[in-house]
């Protein structure tokens, strides 16, 4: 007798079930009247602990898991592809949308490239690379902080999971008061931002810091030292450095190995060099490392933003080349963030040229030298790695990015194979791969 | 003229005329109708940064001594395995022969003064304009000993997309290839298993080249056609 949530199809390969949840006492049942101990396990693309459409195939003898292998691609929106018909600054509002958890990393990452190109990375406003700064970093928060929420929610721990979405919620309510959108910013354009802080923005940031350092020990009186996550997360998706190297695992898995290896400190931008904090590391080189090494982040992450807010200095927020600076006079109008309509009127009334160079500009946008470039920043998951090439066009040539958690989630299997099947789960959270990255 | 560009701080002097990849002619992307603009006659040449001749400067000529002193110790001729070396924009770029990419590989991984342990894949770039080389992979590679991060560039023609695999130095190349190869048809021979990542198993075509139309239909905005975005004007 089935259900009809578990009907068995015979197929050349063996006996094929479609498990919706709540069956699982009868598949077993059923296979352990056959003689094969053998099961192959299909996760996915829809599972809820799956971080998007990631799809596990795993093989399984009794609870042990002997391989395991990744399918992707499910999320692939072609937005490399979609880059090459827009303009460059039309970029970022794609970038932004590939790791939906890291958007500010993205944008700079890709900007950052387009300036190289350029040759403009001198001129880029001291402030405009101070709130980038400040916004990669309450990024890495609200990263992490969804990592650490949603792996303790795969592994039973709901506390964790309402407290960190709770933390991130404050982080991003900051992002909708600084650029109007709680993700997709495109606040991050080639040559500085869209726009400067409003008013207010500074005295939030400080409260936020202040509310942070008094929530971000509870995590630690929560989880660090509880035996039960401590049992579930320890010893678990391990990946010594060698097999880190191999597999090209950056960030926080390549730390708990014990490499402190952090591209903000070995190959910095935007003047990371300037600031002070420190790279911490575990030599577990397990998934509890992982999530020491992610509290102990967001701790410094808190260090960098205070530094930020003590650093800003009035100024401009946009490179001062108008052939490459965004027109954008934005202004809360009736209808929201919009031009602004002084603005308007001052091109369309009194200025024919400013008209024609806001019309340039918006329309063909500007031309960007023929060259490649590489940048790469540390994104909360390891080194984002931007390749843009240019014919010199209005339109980007190509452009491809080196997303973290394509490149990490590759070590599923060497983290996965030989352990149990319980043990996926927490590994592949302690990878923490979107797939808004990771397909792209 | 020479001593020029001896100074540290001035860029390594550059091959004028580069390698031409395409003609641009004319502008504001107004293909059809009259020349009512003037421009239309302007033909311009797009050529990417061609060979640096010596000093590159900085660690730069550290590297390429490193590589190609590495190169001659193993009994190979580094004119053949190094095609031509660019420096541009604070970047060194080696463009290595194919036949010869995986023992440059081995060689700067393993050769304690190079030392680029970390891959960080590889990105396909097609050139159409670009006749015999229409194809190009490019790795980054990183060394965390040196803290040195250096391009190795790789051209293919595109009757012939063979390249050797990196899987077996860097491991880490395996899905960077499968993607290569789903988007640009590159075959990595001696890869484990090269097979389509992104796109479904049974897809046509490889969706990153040029020749491969981006897609899309007009949606009507506030009563106006907007037409697919590659169907837009675009700005020669």
């Amino acid at each position: 007798m089935t259900t009809p949530h578990a009907t068995p199809r015979a197929t050349t390969e063996g006996t094929v079930y479609t498990v919706t949840g709540g069956d699982w006492d009868e598949i077993v049942e059923n296979a352990a009247a056959s003689d094969d101990e053998r099961i192959i396990v299909n996760m996915g693309p829809q599972h809820p602990s799956t971080h998007g459409v990631l799809r596990l195939i795993l093989e399984i003898d009794g609870e042990t898991v002997t391989e395991a292998r990744c399918g992707i691609g499910y999320l692939h929106t072609g937005i490399e592809k979609n880059l090459e018909f827009r303009s460059w600054t039309q970029g970022t509002t794609f970038v932004t949308r590939m790791d939906y958890l890291t958007p500010f990393f993205n944008e700079t990452a890709y900007c950052l490239g387009v300036e190289k190109l350029l040759g403009i990375e001198d001129q880029i406003p001291d402030r405009a690379t101070v709130l980038r700064v400040l916004l990669m970093e309450l990024n890495r928060l609200s990263s992490h902080l969804v990592c650490i929420a949603t792996g303790g929610m795969e592994l039973g721990a709901t506390t964790i999971m309402i407290y960190g979405f709770r933390d991130r919620e404050l982080v991003l309510d900051l992002f909708e008061l600084i650029t109007g959108l709680r993700m997709n910013h495109a606040f991050v354009r080639p040559g500085g931002l869209a726009q400067d802080l409003p008013p207010g923005a500074v005295d939030q940031l400080r409260e936020f810091v202040k509310t942070m350092k008094k929530n971000l020990p509870e995590y630690d009186a929560l989880a660090t030292g509880n035996p039960i996550f401590k049992a579930r997360m320890q010893d678990v998706g391990y990946l010594d450095l060698t097999g880190c190297m191999a597999l090209g695992a950056t960030g926080p898995i390549l730390r708990s190995a014990g490499l402190p290896h952090d591209l903000r400190k070995t190959d910095p931008y935007c003047g990371y060099e300037t600031y002070d904090f420190e790279v911490p590391t575990a030599d577990s080189c397990d998934a509890y490392g992982r999530f020491l090494i992610r509290l102990e982040e967001m701790r410094q992450s808190l260090r960098i933003i205070e530094q930020c807010i003590d650093r800003l200095e009035p100024g401009p927020v946009m490179v001062a080349d108008k052939k490459i600076a965004w027109p954008a006079q934005l202004a809360l109008g009736p209808d929201g963030l919009g031009n602004s309509l002084d603005h308007i009127k001052k091109i369309m009334g009194t200025s024919m040229e400013a008209l024609i160079h806001h019309f340039k500009l918006v329309t063909e946008g500007f031309r960007v030298p023929v060259g490649q470039a590489y940048t790469a920043v540390e994104s909360p998951k390891g080194e984002l790695g931007v390749h843009v090439v240019s014919d010199g066009g209005t339109r980007p040539y190509r452009v491809h990015f080196r997303d973290p958690s394509f490149t990490n989630l590759q070590a599923m299997a060497a983290m996965c194979e030989g352990g149990q099947v319980a043990d996926v789960i927490v590994a592949v959270a302690s990878i923490d791969p979107v797939m808004g990255g990771v397909d792209r | 003229m020479s001593d020029e560009h001896n100074g540290s701080s001035v860029p390594a002097p550059r091959d004028e005329h580069g390698e031409v990849i395409g003609v641009r002619r004319g502008m504001f992307g107004a293909n059809n109708g009259g020349d009512t603009s003037g421009y239309g006659g302007l033909v311009r040449t797009v050529a990417l940064p061609g060979a640096s001749s010596r000093p590159y400067g900085g660690w730069f000529d550290e590297v390429a001594d490193e590589l190609e002193g590495a190169l001659e110790e193993q009994g190979l001729v580094p004119e053949n395995a190094i095609e031509k070396t660019v420096v541009d924009r604070d970047e060194l770029t080696f463009h290595i022969a194919r036949e010869h990419l995986v023992n440059v590989a081995k060689t700067l991984r393993d050769d304690p003064a190079l030392r680029f342990e970390l891959c960080t894949g590889v990105s396909g770039v097609h050139f159409p304009g670009d006749k015999g080389r229409e194809l190009h992979a490019v790795y980054h590679l990183r060394s965390l000993t040196h803290g040195r991060l250096i391009r190795v560039e790789v051209s293919t023609p595109d009757e012939d997309r063979h390249l050797p695999s990196l899987v077996p130095v860097y491991p880490t190349n395996d899905w960077h290839e499968r993607e290569a190869y789903d988007f640009f048809g590159l075959v990595f021979d001696g890869h484990p298993a090269l097979t389509r990542i992104m796109m479904p198993d049974d897809w046509q075509g490889f969706p990153q080249r040029k020749d491969y139309p981006l897609g899309g239909i007009p949606v009507e905005y506030k009563g106006a056609q907007i037409p697919a975005p590659d169907q837009r004007r675009s700005y020669s």
